[in-house]
C-alpha cells in the first residue's frame, strides 16, 4: 500500500501530512478523509484487539475517528498523528469495555506475578514461517484466538507494540504504565503466544503449509 | 560469559529489539549455538512478531471504510447545520437588535452629542435652569465646581442645552443621570423632587 508507506515512513509523507493537518484545522475539514485514509485498518484492529467483536470494534473505531476530527486541533506536532490517533482508538475501547464491565468487580491491584520469570512449556522447533501463510483464513484465525485468550494487560502492550508498531515510549504512554512494565509484559505476550502456536506450526499444520505452498505432499 | 536458559528467556524480548549490550548479546548468540530448545523459543518468538505485525493478520470487515465515510459525512454534514443554525439564529439576533435600535433612535432622537463618552440628558428636567459655557461639552447646575471657561458662560434651559449637544455633567447632574437609566417614570419622581427642592449646589 503505497499510500501508507509514505505517510508512515517518509519525510515526503511527513510533510504532506502535516499540511493536510494545518489544512484540516483551517477549516477543510473535508480533508481529513484523504488523512485518515491509510490509518483505517490500524484503528480497526487496534479497537479489535481490544473488544475482541468485530461490530463493536467497527463502531469504536467510527467514533475514535469522530473523536480525532473533533478534537485535531489538540494534536500537537512533536507526536506522530498515527500515534495520537491509535491513542484515541484505545481509550474509545478501553471506555467501552469498562462500560461492559461496569457490573463487575474488578480487582484494583493486578496481583499476577509480572515480575516472574516466564518459563517456556514447548519447545516445538518452529522454523521460518513464510508470511504467505497468512493468506489462509484458518491461520489468521488460529492467530487471533491466540491473542484473544492473552489477559487483557498482555495483550493490549503486545497490539500497540507489535501490531501497532508503537515504539516502547509510546506503548507506555498510550497506556499510562512504565516503560519497565512494557517490556516485561511484552517478554510475557510473545513467550506464551509463542507456547499456544509453536506446536501448530512446527508440527500438526505443517503439513497443511506445505500443501498451501504449491509442494505436493504425494 | 556464560548465560543460563532462564536468563534467555528472560533477555530475549530484548535480544530481539536490539536492546541488550553487546556483551550479553555475544553470551546469548553463544548459547543459542550449544541450546535447541532455545534456539525454538527464539525462532518461535520471532516468527509471533513477524507474523502479528503484519498487516494482513488482520481482516477488516467489507465495507468497513465506505460506512466511516459516510458516518463522517453525516457528522460533518450535522456540524455544517448547526453551524447554520447558529448563523441564523445570530442574524436573526442582529436584526431583531437592529431593529430595536432603530426604533429607539426613531422615537427618541438624540442630536449627536459634544462628548464621545457622555450620557444622554433624557433624566434631566428640560426645564430646569441649567448652565453652559461656549467651548465646554457639559452643562451643569449653577455653581458646579466643575464648570470650565466660567467667563463664557448661559444660563438656558435643559431641554435647550440637550438640544445644542450638550451632555449633562457627570458629577452634579448625577442623580439624573442614574435616575434616567433605572427608570423613565424613576426620573419623573426625580423631576418632581427637584422641583420642590430646588437644587441643594445652589444653596
Amino acid at each position: 500500500m503505497p499510500e501508507e508507506v509514505m505517510s508512515l515512513g517518509s519525510p515526503a509523507g511527513q510533510f504532506n501530512e502535516e499540511l493536510l493537518i494545518r489544512r484540516i484545522r483551517d477549516g477543510e475539514h473535508d480533508l481529513f478523509y484523504e488523512l485518515i485514509r491509510p490509518y483505517e485498518r490500524r484503528v480497526y484492529s487496534a479497537a479489535l484487539a481490544i473488544l475482541r467483536n468485530e461490530a463493536d470494534a467497527e463502531d469504536a473505531a467510527q467514533e475514535a475517528v469522530l473523536k480525532a476530527l473533533k478534537h485535531i486541533r489538540q494534536f500537537r506536532a512533536e507526536a506522530r498523528f498515527s500515534t495520537w490517533l491509535i491513542q484515541i482508538v484505545v481509550n474509545e475501547a478501553r471506555m467501552r469495555k469498562r462500560k461492559e464491565h461496569a457490573h463487575m468487580i474488578e480487582p484494583i491491584v493486578d496481583h499476577q506475578d509480572e515480575e516472574g520469570n516466564y518459563t517456556p512449556r514447548d519447545f516445538a522447533d518452529w522454523r521460518e514461517i513464510p508470511s504467505e501463510t497468512l493468506e489462509r483464513k484458518e491461520v489468521r484465525q488460529r492467530l487471533a484466538e491466540a491473542l484473544a485468550s492473552l489477559g487483557e494487560k498482555y495483550r493490549e502492550v503486545f497490539v500497540l507494540r507489535d501490531m501497532q508498531h508503537l515504539s516502547i515510549e509510546e506503548t507506555a504512554k498510550t497506556l499510562g504504565i512504565t516503560t519497565a512494565s512494557v517490556k516485561t509484559r511484552l517478554l510475557r505476550a510473545r513467550l506464551m503466544l509463542r507456547d499456544l502456536l509453536a506446536p501448530g506450526f512446527g508440527g500438526s499444520w505443517s503439513t497443511k503449509l506445505f500443501f498451501v505452498k504449491g509442494t505436493k505432499p504425494w | 560469559m556464560v548465560v543460563s536458559c532462564e536468563e534467555v528467556w528472560r533477555e530475549i524480548s530484548n535480544y530481539l529489539e536490539g536492546e541488550v549490550d553487546a556483551s550479553l548479546r555475544a553470551s546469548m548468540e553463544e548459547h543459542f549455538r550449544g541450546c535447541k530448545h532455545c534456539t525454538a523459543v527464539l525462532d518461535g518468538t520471532r516468527n509471533v512478531i513477524q507474523l502479528y505485525g503484519d498487516e494482513r493478520m488482520v481482516e477488516v470487515p467489507l465495507g468497513f471504510s465506505h460506512r466511516l465515510h459516510r458516518r463522517l459525512e453525516e457528522n460533518m454534514a450535522s456540524g455544517r447545520r448547526s453551524f447554520l443554525g447558529w448563523m441564523t439564529a445570530a442574524a436573526a439576533a442582529i436584526l431583531v437588535a437592529g431593529g430595536f435600535e432603530m426604533g429607539r433612535s426613531s422615537v427618541f432622537s438624540h442630536p449627536e452629542l459634544r462628548s464621545d463618552h457622555a450620557q444622554p440628558g433624557s433624566g434631566v428636567p428640560p426645564d430646569m435652569m441649567v448652565v453652559v459655557s461656549e467651548e465646554g461639552k457639559t452643562f451643569h447646575v449653577p455653581g458646579c465646581p466643575f464648570i470650565h471657561d466660567k467667563a463664557r458662560l448661559r444660563t438656558i434651559a435643559a431641554r435647550e442645552a440637550i438640544r445644542e449637544g450638550y451632555a449633562p455633567c457627570v458629577r452634579c447632574m448625577r442623580k439624573y443621570l442614574s435616575a434616567s437609566l433605572i427608570s423613565p417614570s424613576a426620573s419623573a419622581d426625580s423631576e418632581a423632587q427637584v422641583s420642590g427642592s430646588g437644587n441643594p449646589n445652589l444653596k
